[in-house]
């Protein structure tokens, strides 16, 4: 792999070298300047991106090379290490540092990451892809990583037995020096980093990664590496950028996605407000730029706008003026048709023609918002070559790089894409059509000549935020004579979130339409699951845990019906239809064994109220979950006590991690089982804050009881997994207490009356 | 006007009803206080004025004239922040730390108040919203502060608890010569097991609201 490092042997700006073998890019010294790597460190990236050879032979005064370093060993005994993936709460870039620290053996508190600009080299998920999201950051990377840290250990090694004149295999490590057991001497690693510049990568067929016995960061709690910047108000946002010279720009959408500007009755008196630069139509939107955001917000506000239908030739999706959301779930309930076959086994129909007992039932859930603290933005400014730099929240650097190349008129590599911290993201920021600011700051940068912030109000973000998809799914199930589930029909009247975004259908299903409902693990020999496409108004989005996140409620809690209709309790029919799953019937008894044994009630609870528990499960991105919840009922409402999850992704890097994502992800779960709803009418969203659309507030949160389930199967996701089982334990202890079944969320929608 | 911000006195030039928040952030370059909302609903906002936890993007700037405003970037030079501070990070609370400014300030303002708050105290004055789900770090966080009985691991109403984690000493020891190991960790605290019914977790407070 040396080799590529070569300069003439790079000569094809669109080659890909493997993005498995690390290369020392250190002896490039013009690199190192651009990298912004210290003086004399150890560069390790995964590959080059040839561009660099090609600019530089070219200019004089070359544009800014991207190079690809992952890692960087400073003298000052600190790796910088840049991160494929971004950082938006979830933990990966403190995940990233053990890993790779592991290996290397250098402590993980002495990692500074950040998250790396876009380039080939950094697309090392498998198919040479890279996004933040399916929970996919640590499992797909993990043998990557560590054969990253264990290269550049080994070139460490080399350097030391080349300065202290000894032979590399009578050296070892302990975190951040080289040892020399023989003579006592030791040197640190960044004392080596400048030896190590001209050392060729090691072969990888003889880098040896540790024993996973021997490990001293992976599978601890190790702390995360940004709390204190978070803790202090020091960690930076995209909405928190700034540039020379930047002006900042608000908008004023039209009401209704797919309308554009007809007139503007004010615009002389809004372009009059003080600070206020100019006013720009730009497509669905007008927009503000002003010195200020505070005047840009406050003119676009003010701006009176007519809106006017689109063209037939429009590419968005079109709001139409009469759309509701209690009108689409009618039409959805009452749409006509067998659906597409997902899955089948048997032959369900006729298991169903001879069940003892056939139940049937309608369940439906909500649009919701993504909600995340931080509101959109995108800062654009235009460099004196032409080139662009764009910074802004995004889940997926070199998508938006080739959208943002192709929207702007440049190439890919004129265009450099920032990835600040994201203020959450939960599948917000991948590219949406209609739904990133990124469009619209490069239209006013350009308009304007000077670089520009736009930021979309709370207000302007909820009307153009895409949304997790709203479905009704129609079952049917088959119980025996001795009330034991045999047949399952279920189809669901819904449009997936992949064919949502692509805005067209493809020729297979859009497996995230029904994921939760298919692939479950319970065995039903005879089942049929669905899908029924009905096309949505709104566009649609990825969510935490994507279709996960509303068919595991749908699925789990016709689960629960069946096991009342049969006379069945949920837990043990659980355990039956899971016989010989040793890994789910494991996580089944961790989960009872974590409440206290499995009791589901009604009971009453040492302050006199009544309770009772439900429960469920998932098996999200690879990974499984079982959960139990505790409710009363409070003034009519559910109040959720106590939830219990065990959660089993295999493997992990670190508890504190998991344990903290399994608590978020139970909150998000919470949130959108008990209040959140994202409500249409006439074509509007009936909310635009979170006055009106209220996510989970503190003094409804559960206490959250974690067990991790280290099984030893291949490494699932995190982020999201601890997320779907949630919402469906909360339902199934709601019917049990309530002797109600619920079919819906939110359940603030209902009042409720404990039994 | 002239206003006071982190005991500097700053000249600025902005309308009378300019929120304070937006003066923060682009007058006076200091980022650290966040925009969610603009409605006092998130408190992602929050900064202390006179000592009063305060959601600046609602405060207009002329409403503030002649007081001392408190932002996060001067919450260590506090005695009590700094405190709140060590626990934001030995507690592990922040996730995408968007909120955290506003929760930080929020735990500022309730300690000067009263340096031991009850669990009421901490319900009451700890309102921020968080999308993450650092709810229950927070409490954690807090309990710890206001010197409150461990209650962040109250045992659940079946009288489970978890003794599968390791304990605050083997982990120390299993990772002896890295300094960055979680010691106190809501990851830790939640498996020291079965504690007391009071004050359990901030759930059951909203019964009786």
């Amino acid at each position: 792999m040396a080799t590529l490092l070569d300069s003439h042997t790079v000569t094809d700006s669109e080659a890909r070298f493997p993005a498995q073998d690390p290369v020392n890019i250190s002896r490039r010294g013009v690199l190192l300047g651009t990298a912004g790597a210290a003086s004399g460190a150890l560069v390790i990236g995964f590959g080059l991106p040839v561009g660099t050879a090609r600019a530089q032979a070219a200019a004089p005064a070359p544009i800014p090379v991207r190079v690809p370093a992952f890692l960087e060993i400073r003298p000052d005994n600190t790796v910088r290490f840049l991160s494929p993936f971004m950082e938006g709460g979830q933990g990966v870039f403190t995940a990233m540092a053990q890993i790779v620290g592991e290996e290397l053996d250098m402590d993980p508190a002495r990692f500074v990451v950040e998250a790396a600009p876009a380039g080939k080299v950094f697309q090392v998920m498998d198919g040479g892809m890279r996004i933040t999201g399916g929970s996919m950051s640590v499992r797909l990377t993990y043998e990557t990583m560590r054969r990253l840290g264990a290269s550049a250990r080994m070139m460490l090694l080399e350097a030391a037995a080349h300065r202290l004149g000894v032979a590399a295999a009578e050296l070892t490590t302990e975190p951040g020096r080289v040892l020399h057991a023989g003579s006592g001497r030791s040197l640190a690693y960044g004392e080596l980093a400048g030896g190590a510049l001209d050392l060729a990568v090691p072969d990888p067929a003889i880098v040896k990664l540790k024993d996973p016995a021997t490990f001293r960061w992976i599978g601890k709690p190790v702390a995360r590496l940004d709390m204190h910047d978070k803790a202090t108000g020091k960690a930076i946002y995209a909405i928190d950028c700034k540039v020379d010279g930047m002006l900042h720009a608000a908008v004023q959408h039209a009401p209704r996605l797919g309308l554009t500007v007809a007139s503007i009755a004010n615009e002389a008196e809004v372009a009059a407000m003080r600070g206020v630069h100019s006013v720009h139509r730009i497509g669905g939107a007008v927009a503000v730029v002003a010195e200020r955001w505070w005047h840009a917000k406050r003119a676009a506000e003010a701006l009176r706008v007519e809106w006017q239908d689109p063209g037939k030739d429009t590419d968005v999706r079109y709001m139409p003026a009469d759309f509701s959301t209690e009108a689409f779930a009618e039409r959805l309930a009452n749409e006509k048709g067998p659906g597409q076959d997902a899955e089948i086994s048997g032959d369900a129909a006729k298991a169903l023609s001879g069940a003892a007992t056939v139940v049937e039932a309608t369940y439906r859930s909500q649009y919701v918002h993504h909600a995340q603290l931080e509101p959109p933005s995108a800062l654009a400014s235009f460099n004196p070559d032409g080139s662009l730099e764009l910074w802004m929240p995004n889940q997926a650097p070199e998508m938006f790089q080739a959208e943002v190349a192709k929207f702007a008129g440049l190439a890919p590599e004129q265009v450099k894409i920032h990835s600040p911290l994201l203020g959450g993201f939960f599948g917000r920021h991948f590219l949406y059509p209609g739904g990133n600011p990124y469009p619209q700051a490069i239209q006013l940068a350009k308009a304007v000549g000077r670089p520009v912030k736009l930021i979309w109000s709370r207000e302007e973000e909820f009307l153009r935020d895409p949304l997790r998809p709203m479905a009704v799914v129609r079952f049917r199930g088959g119980l025996d004579d001795k009330g034991r589930p045999v047949a399952l029909e279920a189809v669901s009247v819904t449009e997936g979130p992949t064919e949502g975004i692509a805005n067209k259908r493809s020729a297979e299903l859009d497996d995230t339409a029904l994921e939760g409902i298919t692939k479950k693990a319970y065995a039903i020999p005879d089942k049929r699951i669905a899908q029924l496409f009905v096309k949505n108004p709104t566009t649609l989005a990825y969510w935490r845990s994507v279709g996960n996140s509303m068919n595991d409620f749908f699925y789990e809690c016709f689960l629960d019906e069946m096991a009342d209709k049969g006379g069945q309790d949920p837990y043990e029919l659980r355990l039956a239809l899971l016989e010989g799953n040793v890994r789910l019937t494991n996580l089944l008894h961790a989960v009872a064994e974590l409440s206290g044994g499995w009791k589901r009630g009604p009971f009453t609870a040492a302050d006199g109220s009544r309770r009772a528990r439900g429960i469920a499960m998932a098996s999200p991105f690879g990974t499984e979950a079982a959960a139990i919840a505790e409710v009363s009922i409070v003034k009519g409402q559910v109040m959720v006590h106590d939830v219990w999850e065990a959660i089993d992704p295999g493997s992990i890097v670190n508890p504190a991690i998991v344990e903290a994502q399994v608590n978020s992800a139970v909150t998000l779960g919470l949130s959108q089982v008990l209040l959140e709803e994202t409500v249409y009418e006439n074509g509007m969203p009936a909310a635009r804050n979170y006055d009106l659309y209220p996510i989970l507030p503190p003094d409804r949160m559960a206490r959250v009881h974690v067990k991790i389930v280290e099984s030893g199967a291949k490494m699932g996701g995190i982020g999201e997994p601890p997320l779907p089982a949630v919402p469906p334990a909360v339902a199934n202890a709601v019917s049990a207490l309530t002797g109600r079944r619920v079919r819906s969320m939110p359940l603030s929608r209902h009042s409720f009356d404990a039994a | 006007m002239q206003l006071q911000v982190n005991g500097q006195a700053h000249e600025v030039e902005a309308e009378a009803d300019m929120p304070l928040l937006w003066v923060l952030r682009d007058e006076l370059g200091m980022t650290g206080t966040k925009y969610g909302c603009g409605l006092a609903q998130c408190g992602a906002c929050s900064v202390l004025v006179d000592g009063v936890i305060t959601r600046s993007c609602v405060t207009p700037l002329d409403s503030v004239a002649g007081k001392a405003v408190t932002t996060i970037e001067a919450v260590e030079q506090d005695g009590i922040g700094k405190r709140v501070v060590d626990a934001w990070v030995r507690h592990q609370v922040p996730q995408c730390g968007y909120c955290q400014s506003g929760q930080v300030m929020a735990a500022l303002a309730l300690l000067k108040e009263k340096a031991r708050p009850s669990q009421e105290d901490v319900r009451a004055a700890m309102v921020n919203l968080c999308r993450c789900g650092t709810y229950n770090a927070i409490h954690a966080a807090l309990t710890d502060l206001a010197g409150l009985a461990d209650t962040a691991a109250a045992a659940p109403a079946g009288g489970a608890q978890d003794a599968e984690g390791p304990s605050t000493a083997t982990v120390a020891a299993a990772v002896a010569g890295g300094a960055a190991v979680v010691a106190g960790s809501a990851y830790l605290l939640a498996r020291r097991g079965k504690a007391g019914e009071t004050g359990q977790g901030a759930a059951d407070g909203q019964e009786d609201a």
